[in-house]
């Protein structure tokens, strides 16, 4: 298809067409009630004219009968730009008027006509042709020039009366006039008419053209992310226009389907390293009890150790999976109103053996009353993990005791939830990254753990619409879990 | 005791019917849903092992038309789906308890004693008894050798639900799935220390341990050394 034709084919140029196609036929009524209307008005002012002639004629009748008539048409008739008028006698000869030539027995019906009609030459228009002629005729010849054509040039509304003494009496205007209008309304309408087209064709095609490039565009941007680059973006106008909008939430798209993208091929490398290293150390174990020397004591040790570790890879994986289906939002687990304090509660309390145990001051504070809409099997994994995690890190320093501080507060429409330990912290460079998958900082590195702890938090707050932010509790580090507060739950 | 095990993979399915023998009881295997369907109609078996998905009809469909049949043979759900909700349609499907896939043996093993448990009467029991241990549940108070021993709400709990399992092995995970209430993987051995801080409440200073560790499996409380 050519460029042409696919212009064309645009609902841009359709629409300009269907527009184009209204408009015109409303111009075209516009200009035709225009039309009709000033032709009634004209018609109608013609008839009072010739009225108003008829009334002044008659009275002069009255006061002088024909001859006087005949005198009053004749210095009528002469007149520039005067009407038609016509006295015949009962044979039909010609007493006074300027009409040259008539439809033959019009005379004979009294009343008001619209006919065609031969106009006489006025004095002055005789003087110039006889100029040019050198020779003519005079006024006498009127009305007998011998043209007896069926067509006559003019065209004008007359009112015909019979006198007594069967004299005939003709009063008319010329509407010539309102031809002349009708003609210049017709023009009118095929010019505008024309233009119309012409401004419509053109404007179509240009607007068009520009929706068409902007619907290019994204085009270009879908087909280059179908080829693989997926830093493609729809190029904006900055117009806030609709074309905007859609490039602006389509690049919102964009940018969302590169992060899923990248975490997945994050995840590969990921497994490929996290899990094939414990899956290796699982397969030489077991190959070095083979080659060992054969004895009870050293299958059950090896034994014992794979079904650790390969415990430890179960765990792992599940924490993988869990994360994926989290962030994919695919696991449509069951969201009810929950009183996020009662699970930091219950989280707590299960930890904070441990932590009596290892001689770390614990310390908990929920408010009441903090309802949000959640999972309940997630929040609690996402508090044991950080609950767990503080624990972890949380040293004795100095003189101070190690200590973990875990609190639950409203701040208007959120739920905060803050842990906080007193161990060395990260560093602000790295507190992002250590949300990723698997990323473990080096001085965390002889810990247990599989690097997923973080990861599987941020994927749960996000889940349920909140944020986490790691901070600097100085020293330590503070997480804080920032969800949205359930409107109208009474925190029960 | 007598458990169904309906299981498609065969692999699978031998391994535990051997392990189950091992362990003192008589297994059945079906390998598909319809003739575990039928098997368990006409056999009164004291526990089901119900794979999730299997050929011909899906586990969850054959406890369910199990139960409308008047059946209720405990069932064990087996699922190699992990999803948070997946629990819960499970047991609404009429299952009594449920594990994911992979499982150790000692955890299906231990949830599949203490499912038929629950056939046996003495169900509605208001006073457990261990040795000289004495368990009030109507009271909340626990005695041992007749003098009272202080628990905290959460440990009294813990304690009711392995007596009430008494002389039978419970994994951590179970218990913190009927203690706490929570299916969660709790990263570190939190449930190992509340078990010894109950240890030590109930069995410091008697001569005869009641609460004892089962290696690679969990807990059990019973009268008498392992």
């Amino acid at each position: 298809m050519t460029a042409l034709g696919k212009i064309f084919r645009t609902t841009a140029f359709k629409l300009s067409a269907a527009y184009l196609l209204v408009f015109a036929i409303f111009a075209f009524f516009q200009i035709g009630y225009i039309a009709y209307n000033t032709r009634v008005l004209l018609a109608r002012q013609h008839i009072e004219t010739i009225e108003t002639e008829v009334s002044a004629l008659a009275a002069q009748y009255r006061i002088g009968g024909i001859g006087r008539l005949i005198r009053m048409i004749d210095r009528r008739s002469g007149r520039p730009g005067a009407g038609v008028y016509l006295v015949t006698d009962g044979s039909g000869r010609v007493l006074a008027g300027n009409i040259a030539g008539l439809p033959p027995g019009l005379l004979d019906s009294p009343g008001l006509h619209e006919a065609r009609y031969e106009r006489s030459e006025t004095a002055e228009e005789i003087a110039s042709r006889l100029r040019r002629d050198r020779g003519g005729r005079g006024r006498g010849d009127r009305g007998r020039d011998g043209r007896h054509r069926d067509e006559f040039d003019d065209r004008a509304v007359m009112q015909v009366f019979m006198l007594p003494g069967d004299f005939r009496l003709l009063v008319g205007r010329d509407i010539g006039e309102r031809e002349k209008f009708r003609e210049i309304f017709g023009r009118v309408a095929r010019w505008s008419i024309v233009v119309m087209i012409l401004l419509a064709v053109f404007g179509s095609y240009f607007v068009s053209k520009r929706v068409l490039r902007r619907i290019d565009s994204v085009a270009d941007t879908s087909r280059r992310i179908v080829a693989g680059d997926l830093t493609g973006r729809i190029p904006l106008a900055g117009t806030g226009d609709e074309f905007d909008r859609l490039g602006e939430s389509l690049n919102t798209m964009l940018d969302r389907i590169e992060t899923l993208m990248r975490g997945l091929t994050e995840v590969s490398d990921n497994i490929a390293h996290d899990l094939k290293t414990p899956l290796t150390r699982l397969r030489n174990r077991v190959e070095m009890a083979l080659a060992e020397k054969p004895s009870v004591e050293n299958y059950r040790g090896a034994l014992e150790a794979t079904i650790a570790e390969s415990d430890d890879l179960i765990r792992t994986f599940n924490a993988l999976l869990m994360i994926a289906r989290v962030e994919a939002g695919t696991d449509e687990g069951v969201l009810e109103d929950l009183d996020a304090g009662a699970v930091l509660r219950d989280v707590a309390e299960l930890y904070e053996p441990v932590a009596e145990e290892a001689g770390i001051a614990f310390s908990l504070d929920t408010a009441p009353n903090l309802t949000v809409r959640a999972n309940r099997e997630l929040l609690g994994q996402a508090f044991a993990n950080l609950i767990d995690n503080a624990l972890k890190y949380a040293v004795p320093e100095a003189a101070v005791p190690a200590a973990v501080r875990i609190a639950a507060v409203a701040d208007n429409d959120r739920v905060l939830i803050t842990i906080a330990d007193n161990g060395p912290g990260i560093p602000e460079a790295d507190r992002a990254r250590v949300l990723e998958r698997f990323v473990r900082l080096e001085a965390s590195r002889s810990r247990p753990g599989s690097g997923l702890g973080l990861s599987l938090v941020a994927a749960v707050a996000r889940y349920h619409g909140g944020t986490i932010s790691l901070r600097d509790a100085a020293p330590g580090l503070k997480v804080v879990l920032d969800l949205p507060r359930a409107p109208g739950g009474t925190g029960t | 005791m007598r458990i169904l095990i309906i299981e498609d993979d065969r692999e699978a399915a031998a391994y535990l019917t051997k392990a189950l023998t091992e362990a003192g009881h008589v297994a059945d295997h079906a390998a598909d849903g319809e003739s575990g369907y039928a098997m368990a109609r006409d056999n009164d078996y004291d526990v089901l092992v119900v794979d999730r998905m299997l050929p011909k009809r899906d586990g969850l469909s054959v406890i369910e038309e199990l139960r409308s049949d008047g059946c209720d043979s405990p069932a064990l759900i087996l699922s190699a789906l992990g999803r948070v909700d997946d629990r819960v349609t499970g047991l609404r499907a009429g299952g009594d308890d449920y594990l994911t896939k992979p499982y150790a043996f000692s955890e299906l093993l231990a949830r599949v004693e203490v499912l038929a448990r629950r056939r046996q009467p003495g169900e509605a029991e208001t006073v457990y008894r261990v040795a000289d241990l004495e368990l009030d549940r109507l009271s909340h108070t626990v005695t041992r050798d007749g003098a009272p021993i202080v628990l905290q709400p959460r440990e009294f709990r813990l304690l009711e639900f392995l007596m009430k399992h008494a002389g039978k092995v419970v994994t951590r995970t179970m218990l913190l799935e009927k203690v706490w209430d929570y299916h969660f993987d709790p990263q570190t051995n939190v449930i190992d220390v509340h078990v010894s801080r109950l240890r030590a409440k109930i069995d410091k200073g008697f001569e005869r341990p009641l609460l004892h560790t089962v290696r690679g499996a969990g807990y059990v409380i019973r009268d008498g050394a392992r």
